[in-house]
C-alpha cells in the first residue's frame, strides 16, 4: 500500500517518496524542516494513511534512550517491599514498558513517532542505534528479550537543533520538508478551510509570503502560523479588501500577532511600518 | 550501478557511504523508482543525501552525471558493453575518493571484485523478479532502448513517464541552494566543529551520586545502602566569550555570538562580554555599552577564575594608537595600554584562544593584528571551520 498523502495532508511528490521507500524497506524515515511544517502531522497521516496504529514518543532534553525500551521501577519495589506487598516478588510488576517496546509488541506494524530527537543528549540516536536495527532488546531483570513481531514503520523528526551522528543517518532515508511554494501552501489551505473565499486567500498569501521576506526576522512565520492566522481573519470576517489595502497606514496585516510569536520580531516589523509610514508621507 | 554517481556524490563533497549506496540498490530492487527518472531522482536522493546542506550539491551531480542518459546521446557507439568498460576506471576513482576506512570495509566485503558483485547480483535478481527490469541494465542486446542512453556504469534510466512534469528537471531548480553552507562559515557547519568541545566537556566531566542508580541497587540490595556514581550529565566546560562589537566584522562577531548562544546549553556556563575594538579596564554585559551594564574588568577577572575558558571574537585591527598608548582607547579614558590589558587578561586564563573573521593570509599586514597574535601566543584562529575546530582543539587540550 503507498503513501499519497491524506485528504487532511498536502504530501509533495518527494515527500511521498521518502515515505514509501522508508516503508517499503523497513527502515527509518528522518524528517527535518523549518518548525511548523508538518513533521509531527505527517506520523499520524502515515498511520491514517496506512491504516496503522499511532504510537507517539515526543523527546525532551531529559529523555533517556533507555526510557524508550523501559524503566526498572526500584522505588515502588523498595516501598512495596518495606510495606510487606506480595507484589515485590515478582521483579516483572516493577518493569516500565517504554515506546520502543510498545511499538515492537503492537500488532499490525505501527507507526512509531519519535518526535524532535534534536532535543535529547547528543548520545542519544547512538544509544537507540542496535534497537533501531535489529528491532530487539533484552529486559535485563526479566531475562526476556523484546523482539519485534513485524517490523514498525519509524518516523522521526528534528528541528535541527543538534547534530544526529552518521551512523545513525547512515540507516534512514532522509526528506528535508522545504518550505511550501505558494502553490503547495494554497493546497495545504484547501485541506484545512474549503470553500475559502479566493480572493481573501489569494490577499493573505501575499502578505504571508511577503512578511516572511522582511529581514531580521528571528524567527519567521511557518505554515502553523499562517493557518492560525487565517483562521482569526475567518473569525474577525476580515475582507480580502483590508488586506489589499496596501496604503502605508495599513501596511500591517491586521491580526498580525498570529503570525509573528517573538516580541523583537513585532517590533522590527512595527518599526519598519513606521518607517515606511513616514516615507510614504 | 550508480557506483560512477556515488564517486562523484563524494568527490563533490557529499559524505555518502557504501551502505548507503547498497540502500539504494535495495530500493531500485523493490521497484521503487519504477521506470520514471523523476522517481528515481526522488528515490536516490531520500537515500543518500542526509544533511540538508548538501542537498544542493546533489542536485547539482545528479544533472551533470544523468545528463546524457536523460537525453539519449546518438553518438554512443553502437553494441559496445559499456558494463564492462568502467571497472577499471572505477577502481582508480575508488582509490582516489575513497577514507581509509571505507577501503578497509571494502575489503572486508571481500574486495572490491565483491563488491561489483554484489551489485551485479542485485541488478539480476531485479532483472529476474520484476518484469520488464532488464530496462534497467544496459548490456546491448537486452535493452529494447539499444546501444543509446547507456551511462557509463551500464544502468539505463527510463524515460520520464507522461505523468504531470514541469519542463524544467526538479534538480535543475536547484531549490536548495539558499540550504548549502559549504565554503562561507555559517552557522551549520560551525556546530560540527561545537559539536568537539561538547564531546570533550562530557568526558572531562566529575562524578555525582546517581540517585535513581542507587536508589535501584539499593532496592536490589534488599535496602542496604548501595552507593552508585556517575559521571556529570552536564557539561563542565565554563565559558567566557568576549566579543568585539562595533566595527566593520559584526555581523560575524553576531553569527559566533549566535553560535555560541546556540550550544549555550551544553556549556555549564556561558557569560558573554563586550568590547570595542580592545579590552581596556571595563567590559560590557551588552553590546549597547551602557553605563548600567558595565564591569570593571579586574572584577570580571575575580569573578570567573582561570577554570574558564575565553574565547576573544574580533577582528583585532585597530589604529596602534588603541593597542600600544596609555588612553588611546576610542571610548575609553585608559591608564594602562590595550596591550597591557590584553595581556593582563590573557595571563588569567590558561585556556584562550582568539577567532578572527578576517582571512588569515591578511593577519600579516596588520600591525596590530600582530601584535595580539603575539599576546596570545600564537592561539589566533581563523573563524572558519577548521580554524574554529583548531581552536576547540587547542582550548581542550
Ligand atoms: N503539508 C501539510 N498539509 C496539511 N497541513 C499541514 C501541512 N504542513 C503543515 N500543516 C499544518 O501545520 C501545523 C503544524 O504542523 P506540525 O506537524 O506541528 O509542524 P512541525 O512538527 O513541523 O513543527 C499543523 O496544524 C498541520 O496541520
Ligand atoms: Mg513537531
Amino acid at each position: 500500500m503507498r503513501f499519497e498523502g491524506t485528504e487532511n495532508f498536502v504530501a509533495t511528490e518527494d515527500l511521498k517518496m521518502a515515505v514509501n521507500a522508508a516503508v517499503a524497506l523497513q527502515r527509518p524515515l528522518l524528517i527535518k524542516g523549518e518548525p511548523g511544517t508538518g513533521k509531527t502531522v505527517l506520523a499520524q497521516e502515515i498511520a491514517r494513511a496506512l491504516g496503522r496504529d499511532l504510537i507517539s514518543w515526543h523527546v525532551k532534553s531529559t529523555t533517556r534512550a533507555q526510557q524508550g525500551l523501559y524503566e526498572y521501577d526500584a522505588v515502588s519495589r523498595l516501598r512495596d517491599s518495606q510495606l510487606g506487598d506480595a507484589r515485590v516478588h515478582d521483579i516483572g510488576n516493577y518493569i516500565i514498558r517504554g515506546k520502543l517496546w510498545d511499538a515492537f509488541e503492537a500488532p499490525g506494524s505501527p507507526v512509531l513517532l519519535i518526535d524532535e530527537i534534536d532535543k535529547a543528549d547528543i548520545e542519544f540516536p547512538n544509544d537507540l542505534l542496535l534497537e533501531l536495527d535489529r528491532m530487539e532488546f533484552f529486559v535485563y531483570e526479566t531475562r526476556q528479550t523484546v523482539k519485534a513481531k513485524t517490523r514498525p514503520v519509524i518516523v522521526i523528526t528534528s528541528n535541527n537543533e543538534k547534530e544526529l551522528p552518521d551512523a545513525f543517518l547512515r540507516r534512514c532515508f532522509f526528506h528535508y520538508i522545504k518550505f511550501p511554494d505558494r502553490e503547495t501552501m494554497q493546497k495545504i489551505v484547501d485541506v484545512h478551510y474549503p470553500g475559502i473565499n479566493g480572493l481573501l486567500l489569494r490577499e493573505a498569501l501575499t502578505s504571508f509570503f511577503e512578511l516572511r521576506e522582511v529581514p531580521g526576522l528571528k524567527k519567521r512565520p511557518s505554515t502553523s502560523e499562517f493557518l492560525d492566522w487565517l483562521k482569526l481573519l475567518l473569525a474577525e470576517e476580515i475582507g480580502p479588501e483590508l488586506l489589499r489595502d496596501r496604503n502605508a497606514a495599513k501596511l500591517i496585516p491586521p491580526l498580525h500577532g498570529a503570525l509573528l510569536k517573538n516580541e523583537q520580531d513585532v517590533h522590527l516589523f512595527e518599526r519598519l511600518a513606521f518607517l515606511h509610514r513616514r516615507n510614504a508621507v | 550501478m550508480f557506483i560512477g554517481f556515488f564517486l562523484a556524490l563524494r568527490k563533490a563533497g557529499v559524505r555518502v557511504s557504501l551502505r548507503e549506496l547498497l540502500m539504494l540498490q535495495e530500493a531500485m530492487a523493490a521497484g521503487l523508482a519504477g521506470f520514471d527518472v523523476e522517481r528515481f531522482y526522488f528515490l536516490a536522493r531520500a537515500t543518500l543525501v542526509k544533511d540538508e546542506r548538501f542537498l544542493d550539491k546533489f542536485d547539482e551531480v545528479f544533472g551533470q552525471h544523468f545528463r546524457g542518459v536523460l537525453q539519449p546521446q546518438a553518438e554512443v557507439p553502437d553494441g559496445v558493453a559499456m558494463r564492462d568498460l568502467p571497472e577499471e576506471w572505477l577502481r582508480l576513482m575508488a582509490e582516489k575518493n575513497l577514507t581509509d576506512a571505507e577501503k578497509a570495509e571494502i575489503e572486508a566485503l571481500g574486495g572490491f571484485e565483491a563488491l561489483m558483485e554484489t551489485l551485479r547480483k542485485r541488478l539480476e535478481e531485479q532483472k529476474t523478479r520484476h518484469e520488464g527490469g532488464s530496462k534497467w541494465i544496459g548490456t546491448a542486446g537486452t535493452s529494447p532502448f539499444g546501444a543509446n542512453g547507456y551511462n557509463p556504469e551500464g544502468v539505463r534510466i527510463g524515460q520520464p513517464s507522461g505523468r504531470n512534469r514541469s519542463a524544467v528537471k526538479v534538480w535543475d531548480e536547484r531549490s536548495f541552494k539558499n540550504l548549502a553552507g559549504d565554503v562561507e562559515l555559517g552557522t551549520r557547519n560551525m556546530k560540527v566543529a561545537l559539536r568537539r568541545l561538547r564531546r570533550f566537556a562530557r568526558e572531562g566531566a566529575a562524578d555525582e551520586l546517581d540517585l535513581p542508580d542507587t536508589i535501584s541497587a539499593t532496592a536490589r540490595n534488599a535496602g542496604y545502602l548501595d552507593i552508585k556514581m556517575v559521571p556529570e550529565r552536564r557539561n563542565a566546560v565554563k565559558i567566557l566569550l568576549l566579543l568585539d562589537i562595533g566595527g566593520s566584522m559584526d555581523d560575524h562577531v553576531a553569527l559566533s555570538e549566535q553560535l555560541f548562544t546556540a550550544a549555550g546549553s551544553e556549556f555549564k556556563h556561558l557569560v558573554t562580554l563586550y568590547f570595542h575594538n580592545c579590552p581596556y579596564e571595563t567590559l560590557w554585559r551588552d553590546a549597547r555599552f551602557r553605563k548600567s551594564d558595565a564591569m570593571a574588568t579586574d572584577d570580571v577577572l575575580h569573578t570567573y577564575d582561570h577554570t574558564w575558558k575565553l574565547v576573544f571574537v574580533g577582528d583585532a585591527a585597530m589604529s596602534p594608537y588603541e593597542l600600544i598608548q596609555p588612553g588611546g582607547g576610542i571610548s575609553s579614558m585608559n591608564t594602562q595600554s590595550g596591550q597591557a590589558w590584553l595581556a593582563r587578561i590573557v595571563k588569567a586564563y590558561p585556556a584562550a584562544v582568539w577567532l578572527n573573521p578576517v582571512a588569515e593570509s591578511h593577519w600579516g599586514y596588520t600591525q596590530t593584528t600582530r601584535v595580539i597574535r603575539d599576546i596570545m601566543g600564537e592561539r589566533m584562529f581563523p573563524l572558519t571551520l577548521e580554524g574554529l575546530d583548531g581552536a576547540m582543539k587547542r582550548l581542550m587540550r
